[in-house]
């Protein structure tokens, strides 16, 4: 019988190892390949900035709809519109406000462009993916819910997230969790009916329909007025698609309004899922095998041990 | 509100002096109320004659194609060159108040007629069509200035009695 050394072993366990991963990575881009995609049926939400006049109805009704604190501000100052952040960004979401409504003055136009930020409830979320205690759900109808008695806080989402939506409840000193937009799902949208701020528009800038629907109307806006509308439905495949997707103004690109456009269209998960998928075969498998080999090793200079005892 | 009442009865004899034919439109109510949004906002009175005359009698420039004047936008045109007055002109008869209501959401995609699936509600339709013009003509364009706040609109608002105490110095949106 050839004599296992440590080296021969190591050897063994390591194309062990190699070939499981293979095996598995295989297994994982023949997913890959038919990608989730999303419920059939979900429902989404076509946003047309051209028609955004900045009024903020929908920061009240989102208020008003999700219990949310006292703005700082009432909801039809316009001032809000000149605040910036530190290192000049324009507003973000926050635990007080689930959706913000920013102000771009774009160069060569008139008229500035306002955008409505929320979460944009992806097909392959990367804040649900990133969540090590499973907090997040993907609704079928759409909607990218979270459970706040399961989250413990860590605020991996927030970083996860390509949109930098989910807000963190600092001021709770007790329990402070995650807070973003779930696109009224509680209220509304299990019912079949649109969030707040959809319904709250004095512009309609927001249509509430199934999202595979909603693409085919934004393809079909665009090429009934090429000379408005930019060649681009934000959100269609960004990110594996979200159900929130955008259409600008031909002179407003989607780059100078404050939209990532490198975001790529590959769903985050894609990144990590195949090293993902090694870790626990590296956690459960590896051991086991390595102390099987150790002990088959060792088993002769064990006997020898109990013989030599006796 | 008396004030109010004295001016729609002043404008309504205005109306019934000048000769009902020579101005499109339905006789005797040339002063609409807009109401659609009367939860949060006093209702707008629309003078639709003073609307009239500032068009020069282009129906088209608000009615798209059911005025029976013939539609300037080139995707109406498409279809309706030739389309006679419908039997009811009125915003809301096309226009309806709750979009997302089950049912109209079901007509609005299953309708053959492509460019009237994204037919935006009353409310939106009077935003949408007013607001362009207003601007270009230096008509009022702010909320309030068409139509005032009610006590709900203010509560909704965070506005007026409702509104927050102004801080020293706001912090509003988190981080600044």
């Amino acid at each position: 019988m050839k004599k296992i050394n440590r080296r021969s072993f190591l050897k063994g366990g390591l194309a062990g190892g190699v070939a499981a991963a293979a095996a598995v990575g295989a297994a994982k881009n023949a997913d890959a390949a038919g990608d989730f995609g999303g419920y059939p049926d979900s429902m989404g939400v076509l946003v047309d900035l051209t028609k955004c006049i900045g009024c903020r109805t929908c920061e009240a009704a989102c208020n008003k709809e999700q219990s949310l604190p006292m703005p700082d501000k009432p909801f039809n100052d316009m001032s809000v519109h000149e605040e910036h952040r530190h290192g000049g960004l324009p507003r973000r979401t926050t635990e007080k406000a689930y959706t913000v409504v920013n102000k771009y003055e774009v160069e060569g136009r008139e008229h500035p462009l306002f955008r409505k930020v929320q979460c944009n409830h992806c097909q392959e979320p990367a804040c649900l993916t990133s969540c090590f205690v499973n907090a997040y759900t993907k609704t079928p109808e759409g909607a990218v819910i979270y459970d706040p008695k399961v989250c413990v806080g860590c605020r991996t989402c927030m970083i996860a997230c390509p949109f930098y939506i989910p807000a963190y409840s600092f001021s709770s000193v007790i329990n402070p969790v995650v807070k973003k937009c779930i696109m009224c799902y509680d209220t509304r949208l299990k019912f079949g009916r649109p969030p707040a701020c959809v319904e709250s528009c004095p512009q309609q800038v927001m249509t509430f329909g199934k999202r595979k629907d909603l693409v085919e109307l934004a393809h079909r806006t665009i090429e009934s007025r090429p000379e408005k509308y930019a060649d681009h439905v934000y959100g269609e495949n960004e990110v594996g698609g979200t159900s929130w997707m955008y259409l600008t103004s031909v002179d407003a690109p989607f780059e100078e309004i404050g939209f990532d456009v490198h975001i790529g269209k590959q769903p985050i998960i894609n990144y990590v899922k195949e090293f993902l998928a090694i870790v626990p075969m590296v956690l459960t498998i590896w051991p086991a095998l390595f102390t099987g080999f150790h002990l088959l090793a060792t088993r002769k200079d064990a006997q020898k041990n109990e013989e030599s005892a006796s | 509100m008396g004030n109010k009442k004295r001016k729609l009865l002043g404008l309504a004899l205005v109306a019934a002096m000048v000769s009902p034919w020579s101005l499109p439109g339905p006789a005797g109510a040339e002063v609409f109320d807009l109401d659609s949004m009367k939860n949060l906002y006093e209702k707008v009175s629309f003078d639709h004659d003073m609307h009239i005359e500032i068009t020069g009698q282009n129906c088209t420039e608000c009615h798209h194609h059911t005025a029976g004047t013939p539609p300037t936008d080139a995707l109406c045109v498409t279809c309706h060159a030739n389309s006679p007055e419908a039997a009811d002109p009125s915003c809301k008869s096309c226009h309806v108040k709750d979009v997302f209501d089950a049912e109209n959401m079901k007509k609005t995609w299953d309708t053959p007629l492509l460019h009237h699936r994204n037919k935006p509600s009353l409310k939106a339709a009077y935003h949408q069509n007013c607001l362009g013009c207003h601007e270009q003509n230096g008509a009022p364009t702010g909320c309030t200035d068409c139509h005032a706040m009610t006590d709900a609109g203010e509560k909704f608002y965070n506005a007026g009695k409702y509104a927050p105490e102004t801080k020293a110095e706001s912090h509003g949106g988190g981080h600044h």
